[in-house]
């Protein structure tokens, strides 16, 4: 296809159109990136407000039972929606995509740019909902009916509703977003990048688009029924009740099938997290051990059965809900069944890293942090997804530990770890290495301090969720010490974060020139004509992808990697299937 | 890229950092004062799959992170090293994949054996319900019928906490336990039915193991054997609301003659119901305040009220008694014996300032009103200002 065809020969020239109301990929990624770190540090400070109240109980007088609930909710859901989700789909996917598999840009730029605008209206209904009557939901961020929609509950009035309507109106964006993506990989790949040569990044965020698209509608109808219950007095998730001595309205429905729905959508929404997270990490080992990531194959037929075993899994949230209990023998095992494809990446992570020329740079420092937490927090799930070994530990600070170690630290190291890989070609300069190793040592050390002993605190018993924990016998004081501990730590890894946000924004102006592939890579966005890229990515002829992503330390090839767009006669292709060894892979 | 020699020594930093999570992981796990406690039901396999899962999973997670340090320190960066080239590797695939489906069969099997008694009680159970209540709990036994009355919510009422069906001759004789805590016989099963009228809930308490949630509309169950005589907290674990932390309960698990002493004492439905016969002796004051402080802890006053001054989902008691409190219209009240009995009888009539009109009518008889007022003046201090 010729370049004139696609596109016009300059792209926008107005300020306006180039980054405000752009259609072009990089600029989406950049906008969607943003706003997800901005809304992540106030579920960062959202956090601490609530560990201030933990770590000294009582102190902080403006720290009510109500306020409490309210930062709990906002902060996990800020986090696991209007960051997580939307930084790895909006943000990675955006920028690395097209990039990677040799594309000028999205296949549909303007439904691309209405992603943005739309999540971007999501974030501000969330953010409104702090300042209506009786503030934003306390629910949890489960959102579990029918208290979420009862007095007694902060928010019960205004703040559900809005929290509902931005929740709806994100899965409009993800949509608009996710289609566009999974278009893109399957229809704008340039000559050679086969579906088997596309690096694992765009393969982890390609599944977890699907998962996206899949489960995102159980959330979207669950939201629009909990509204009409709430509104309109329809009593889906509502049965007959008394609520504060009132007899309600409602009658027959049931608060059990929405926490199916929830969970039907809440536990592929995990692996939409994961997977990218599992996708980025891979490409980050390989590129930074200069070593082929090992099992290519398998890696992508775990991310595959992983995105098809998450879709039957979800009732393990559920085992002490109330549903049927023989739903347990089959929900146990299916989630047990998932850890094995998930168990044979980390060993392909670890297999890669052996035998290979590990450089430590920071984005290396960030994948081996997240082998580390992922691995600590993958396997407390094998706690809690067999059901026996769950009854006692259901909804206690084990579940807050497994929780936030598996889809709260790993995935955001890995958050990390891309930016400081992928922002020299953003950006066209390096990030501060000095602030980035000081980044992750707070990081890395710190959220194994705050985290590692709750799993402790919920063995013993300790219930999540509580505002206060005075006066239980069973809770020894020394528990409560360690609160404050955490506490504490939690503040000093909250402030870390503000060192890699100025890190963000001075290296912008200040940081070392990058060059236009500073880490070496062989994969297809380092090898652009421009850096950081123009619009249309590609200049005049689109690249040509002649082998896979992974071709580093090749013997007999001059340099510790070839790129994918190198010409044939450089050698490095993919293994045939069912080889071990690449046997067209040793240049003549 | 860096310069190498910060390569070098940043492979040691971080391996001896992972060595230091390893072994700090395994003191920690032997130091921790932070165990399970004690088990007091026949729940002990619950604690074996616990292990068995502690067990394998720890040789995982010490076994990953001390392959990273081996790599760190063997495959890290020097001049002229060059990776190997190793795509793939179909045998050691193969391998790993197996080994890793056994170990996650010797996880699963236990557990589901475990899980297979959990969901079939016994027969011959005692059966207990209890009832959750934003945010109390109430009990009650069936009556020599050995079947509990109908409920619908229609019919809650302050005397009345499960809504049993005035209409079947089998709610009468049921026995309700109209306080937070409730007395089981040690050694034989028991079988727990759970409701609520209001929000989820979740009956828990940590000795026992066991647990389920409570979901308005339907009648969930589980069951234990108590297996050790005691006194046990009971807490809430499932979000209901603002004073979710504070809806504490208690089992006391007796000597089975004791428990059959108990249980007579209690009164049925029917009985509750019943106009109070003769009016009951007044106490003298200083036993009402002592009988206040123990209703409101029966009662759940305190899941709301603190008595320490500190904050609460209600005004605090703390010198509340003789204050002047501001309503949320604006018009002022000084807090005196019939504020307070106001309050109780009729709490959604008017809202102090800065609080939800959240606060449930309860049941409350004219000799218990006296003692509640008895207790929060007490608290008071008369001229005690905040």
């Amino acid at each position: 296809m010729a370049y004139a065809d696609a596109h016009d020969d300059h792209g926008p020239q107005s300020f306006w159109t180039k980054y405000v109301w752009s259609q072009d990929h990089k600029v989406i990624a950049i906008q969607y990136a943003g706003t997800a770190i901005l809304v992540g540090l106030v579920g960062v400070a959202l956090s601490n407000l609530m560990r201030l109240q933990l770590g000294f109980p009582g102190v902080f007088k403006f720290i009510d039972p109500e306020h409490y609930y309210q930062f709990v909710t906002m902060h996990g859901m800020i986090m696991v929606i209007y960051l997580l989700t939307a930084l790895f789909l909006g943000g990675f996917g955006n920028y690395c995509i097209p990039l990677m598999v040799g594309a000028r840009d999205m296949v549909f730029p303007f439904l691309n740019m209405l992603s943005f605008w739309v999540y971007l209206l999501s974030v501000i209904v969330l953010m409104v909902s702090f300042f209506v009557p009786g503030g934003p939901t306390g629910a949890g961020w489960t959102l579990y009916p029918p208290q979420a929609v009862l007095p007694g509950t902060p928010g019960a009035s205004w703040g559900i509703v809005l929290m509902l309507v931005s929740l709806a109106i994100f899965i409009v964006a993800a949509t608009m977003g996710g289609l566009n993506y999974v278009t893109t990989v399957l229809q704008a790949r340039t000559r050679g990048m086969t579906l088997l040569r596309m690096p694992l990044t765009v393969w982890g965020i390609f599944v977890a688009t699907i998962l996206a698209l899949l489960a995102f509608p159980a959330l979207f109808v669950s939201a629009v029924m909990m509204l009409l219950d709430r509104l309109l007095g329809t009593s889906f998730f509502m049965p007959a009740l008394v609520s504060m001595g009132q007899v309600s309205e409602y009658r027959g429905g049931s608060p059990l099938l929405f926490q199916h729905l929830f969970w039907f959508f809440g536990h592929p929404e995990v692996y939409i997290v994961a997977l990218p997270a599992f996708g980025i990490v891979s490409d980050l080992i390989s590129v930074h051990a200069r070593k082929s990531i090992f099992g290519y194959r398998q890696m992508v037929w775990a991310i595959v059965a992983i995105g098809v075993l998450s879709v039957v899994v979800w009732a393990h949230h559920m085992f002490v809900s109330g549903m049927n209990p023989y739903f347990g023998f089959f929900f146990a095992t299916t989630t047990l069944i998932i850890a094995v494809p998930t168990a044979i990446k980390v060993y392909n992570w670890l297999l890669t890293l052996w035998r290979g020329d590990i450089h430590l740079s920071v984005p290396m420092l960030f994948a081996l942090g997240f082998i580390s937490t992922f691995a600590i927090g993958g396997l407390t799930g094998l706690f809690l997804g067999n059901v026996s070994v769950d009854i006692p530990l259901s909804n206690t600070y084990f579940v807050v530990a497994h929780f936030h170690m598996v889809m709260g630290v790993s995935p955001i190291l890995v958050v990390f770890g891309g930016l400081y890989h992928w922002y020299p070609k953003i950006s066209g300069r390096m990030l501060n290495d000095t602030l980035g190793r000081i980044h992750f040592w707070v990081t890395f050390l710190g959220t194994y301090a705050i985290f590692f002993p709750m799993h402790y605190l919920g063995v013993l018993g300790m219930p999540r969720r509580y505002y206060a924990y005075e006066g239980y016998e069973f809770i020894p004081p020394s528990a409560l010490h360690l609160n404050t501990f955490i506490s504490v730590v939690a503040f000093v890894v909250a402030t870390a974060q503000l060192l890699f946000v100025f890190n963000l924004l001075w290296s912008l102006k200040y940081g070392r020139a990058s060059g236009p592939n500073p880490w070496r890579a062989a994969s297809l966005e380092w090898q652009t004509p421009d850096t950081p890229p123009v619009h249309g990515n590609w200049g005049p002829h689109l690249p040509v992808a002649y082998r896979w992503a992974y071709a580093y330390s090749v013997p007999g090839a001059p340099e510790d990697f070839i790129a994918q767009n190198a010409p044939p006669e450089a050698g490095g292709f993919e293994p045939e299937p069912g080889h071990d060894t690449a046997t067209r892979g040793v240049p003549a | 890229m860096a310069a190498r020699p910060v390569q070098g020594g940043l492979c040691m930093v971080m391996a001896i950092a992972l060595i230091v999570i390893v072994v700090g992981s395994v003191l920690f796990h032997f130091l921790s004062p932070w165990v399970a406690t004690p088990l007091a039901s026949n729940w002990h396999q619950m604690d074996a799959t616990l292990t068995i899962t502690l067990v394998i999973t720890g040789v995982f997670f010490i076994g990953i992170n001390l392959f990273v340090v081996w790599t760190l320190l063997r495959y890290r960066h020097k001049e002229g090293l060059r990776a190997a080239y190793e795509p793939n590797n179909h045998k050691l695939e193969r391998r790993l994949t197996l080994f890793t489906s056994i170990g996650i069969m010797a996880l699963l099997a236990p557990g589901l054996f475990v899980y297979a008694e959990y969901v079939e009680p016994p027969k011959d159970a005692l059966v207990m319900e209890v009832l959750g209540q934003q945010w109390q709990w109430r009990y009650r036994f069936p009556g020599p019928s050995g079947k509990l009355g109908l409920t619908d919510p229609r019919f809650v009422a302050g005397n009345n906490p499960f809504g049993i069906d005035p209409g079947d001759p089998n709610g009468r004789e049921d026995i309700v336990v109209n306080s937070n805590e409730v007395h089981l016989p040690l050694g034989r099963p028991v079988k727990v039915l759970l409701r609520s009228h209001d929000v989820l809930h979740d009956f828990f308490a940590p000795p026992f193991r066991a647990r389920m949630n409570m979901v308005p509309g339907m009648v969930t169950s589980f069951w234990f054997t108590p297996t050790q005589v005691g006194r046990f907290e009971v807490l809430c674990a499932q979000l209901c609301g603002m004073g979710h932390s504070n809806m504490r309960g208690y089992v006391v698990v007796d000597e089975p003659q004791k428990f059959a002493a108990w249980l007579k004492e209690q009164p049925t439905h029917a009985m509750a119901l019943a106009p109070p016969a003769a009016a009951a002796v007044a106490a003298a004051p200083g036993d009402r305040v002592a009988n206040g402080k123990a209703l409101a802890q029966s009662k759940g006053c305190v899941a709301c009220h603190t008595v320490d001054g500190s904050a609460g989902v209600g005004p605090t008691w703390k010198g509340l008694f003789g204050k002047t409190e501001t309503m949320a219209d604006g018009s002022t009240a000084k807090v005196d014996e019939a504020y307070i009995h106001d309050f109780i009888r009729n709490p959604s009539a008017r809202v102090v300032k800065g609080f939800q009109p959240i606060m449930p009518k309860l049941d409350v008889s004219d000799e218990e009103m006296a003692a509640l007022t008895a207790y929060i003046a007490s608290l008071g201090g008369g001229a005690a200002r905040p």
